[in-house]
């Protein structure tokens, strides 16, 4: 594994990391830092956020996200799935809105309560 | 006319959060006013997550966050009043205001909370030369109506202004098929935080022209082309580097200003945040009259908008109790040099008074300065900081103890270290 300087997203911090050939991360304020360096440099991972058509809602759309981080590299596959979902309210916060997204494991969920109107 | 203890001035983050710390103090008699459809404000447009790792301990998308004080306003029986717009405060605490439902309606407040949040810099603001084509939007627009409303508002989009919502609108519509091209920064530093810059542009190869900016618009009824131009020292854009773009939409994250006429049209001094003149307690110079959040000075974090806030709705509900402690003296706070803001601009010395919370920003990037209180002339305090930049806010405490005296103002400024 090559070293990489890296500035860790976990928080608004945006610390400055650095990893080094056997995984050690430095300047990480918390330990979260850490597990984001070693992840970074090993498998990449994201929270995809969008929204879904809905329909009955007081809006058009429902903002939704994936319940855990993705690869990086399923990013377009994922919003591809999501734009694909149209649901009906009722909808509240933690529903799941697609199952196992892209072979992934991890669920979208949504992010809002839209009530039936 | 409408008597009521506490009329809250806005339902997103700040207003929910006041309302709250006025009724955990014990003022049940509290009257949010919000002028959109619903509560939670801009959180709502806000779809990416980020949101609550200080409040909550865990990362939450706007909505999400939002619908946890939106929850806890419904379950303490909070009254809101939606669809409501603020057109004028008096003096003496009458509000008016317009409603889908009432009409023009007065309302006599004991004490007001104002947090009616910030606004965007628009197109108008900076007056970029060339033609007035349609295309041209600010980031929270663009936002709104992607997030919201489900409009794309271009395929070939430039965003000029490295602000936070930039950068995410940057990633939001190369997520939704659009190809964004480049995002200009007339500073010669990013005014984002650092993660945006690697999660929204990094992530997706969009470039960041530092020390650039849109030097003329072209398009005829839609936009068509924008010129990029590096600037000087001076902000000019020079001759010769012109580069064209073809684009249909051009974006602006240029800033945002608290949206405080209401209480500027009563005469209360600003400070140079662009809000309201406050002192520690949140309160302006009319007794009564707190601001919080945005409207204040233009917060990076909802987490510290909603502590602040909950101190504000909590100040106002000691004034309503008539338990407000009687200042021995008041002192005035200076932004000096280096220091763009400072919140709070007055200090008012009473027997509760433990700690003085500063929040300020630096003018530039600075490696190796120390942020320097002064009284008279005499250093009081140094906090020595390794790296500071404009785009976070930073917080620090000042105890009493460490004051020289109790009348003279204190200047707070930036100053390099002696290597």
């Amino acid at each position: 594994m090559e070293e990489r300087d890296l500035i860790c997203i976990v928080c608004p911090r945006g610390c400055h990391l650095h990893v080094d050939k056997d995984l050690n991360v430095t300047g990480n304020f918390c330990p979260r830092g850490a597990v984001y360096g070693k992840q970074e440099v090993t498998n990449p991972t994201r929270v995809v956020t969008s929204t879904v058509r809905i329909d009955n809602a007081e809006l058009p759309l429902c903002p939704v996200k994936t319940k855990d981080p993705i690869p990086k590299g399923k990013i377009f596959e994922i919003m591809s799935s999501i734009n694909k979902v149209e649901i009906k309210a009722p909808v509240h916060i933690g529903d799941v809105i697609i199952k196992d997204v892209a072979g992934t494991g991890v669920d979208v969920i949504a992010c809002r309560n839209m009530e039936k109107i | 006319m409408e008597y009521r203890d506490l009329v809250i001035i806005g339902g997103g983050s700040a207003g929910m959060a006041a309302a709250i710390g006025a009724y955990n103090e014990g003022i049940k008699d509290i009257l949010i006013l919000e002028k959109g459809e619903f509560l939670g404000g801009i959180l709502n447009q806000c779809i990416h997550n980020g949101f609550g790792l200080t409040e909550f301990k865990e990362e939450l998308t706007g909505p999400e966050f939002a619908s946890r004080f939106i929850e806890q306003i419904k379950e303490k029986g909070i009254e809101f009043k939606l669809h409501s717009f603020v057109t004028d405060i008096s003096k003496d605490k009458v509000i008016t205001y317009t409603s889908k439902e009432d009409g023009v309606v007065m309302v006599q407040a004991k004490a007001i909370v104002m947090a009616a949040g910030c606004y965007e810099r628009n197109a108008g603001a900076i007056g970029i030369p060339g033609d007035r084509p349609a295309g041209v939007l600010t980031a929270g627009q663009a936002q709104l109506f992607l997030n919201e409303y489900g409009y794309m508002t271009g395929k070939k989009v430039f965003i000029l202004g490295s602000g936070d919502i930039g950068l995410i609108m940057a990633r939001r519509l190369t997520l939704e098929g659009a190809k964004v091209l480049g995002v200009a920064e007339i500073c010669a530093w990013s005014n984002g935080l650092n993660r945006n810059m690697v999660q929204c542009l990094e992530d997706y190869g969009i470039p960041l022209y530092l020390s650039h900016t849109v030097s003329k618009v072209i398009g005829k009824g839609r936009l068509e082309k924008i010129v990029l131009s590096k600037v000087d020292d001076k902000m000019q854009p020079i001759p010769g580097t012109e580069k064209e773009f073809e684009v249909d939409t051009l974006i602006l994250s240029i800033g945002l200003l608290p949206n405080n006429d209401l209480l500027n049209h009563l005469g209360i001094p600003t400070s140079r945040s662009r809000g309201s003149l406050v002192n520690d307690k949140l309160e302006t110079c009319v007794p009564g009259i707190f601001s919080c959040g945005n409207v204040l000075h233009v917060h990076d974090l909802v987490d510290n908008v909603v502590e602040e806030a909950r101190e504000a709705g909590k100040n106002a509900a000691i004034y309503l109790k008539g338990e407000e402690k009687k200042a021995t003296s008041e002192i005035e706070v200076i932004a000096g040099d280096g220091i763009g803001y400072v919140v709070p601009g007055k200090v008012a010395i009473d027997e509760s008074l433990e700690n003085i919370t500063f929040k300020f920003r630096v003018r530039k990037p600075s490696k190796n300065v120390y942020i320097q209180y002064e009284q008279n002339g005499n250093v009081i305090k140094k906090v020595l900081k390794t790296a500071i930049i404009p785009s976070e806010m930073e917080i620090q405490k000042l105890p009493r103890k460490q004051l020289a005296d109790e009348s003279s103002p204190i200047t707070i400024k930036m100053v390099a270290k002696e290597m």
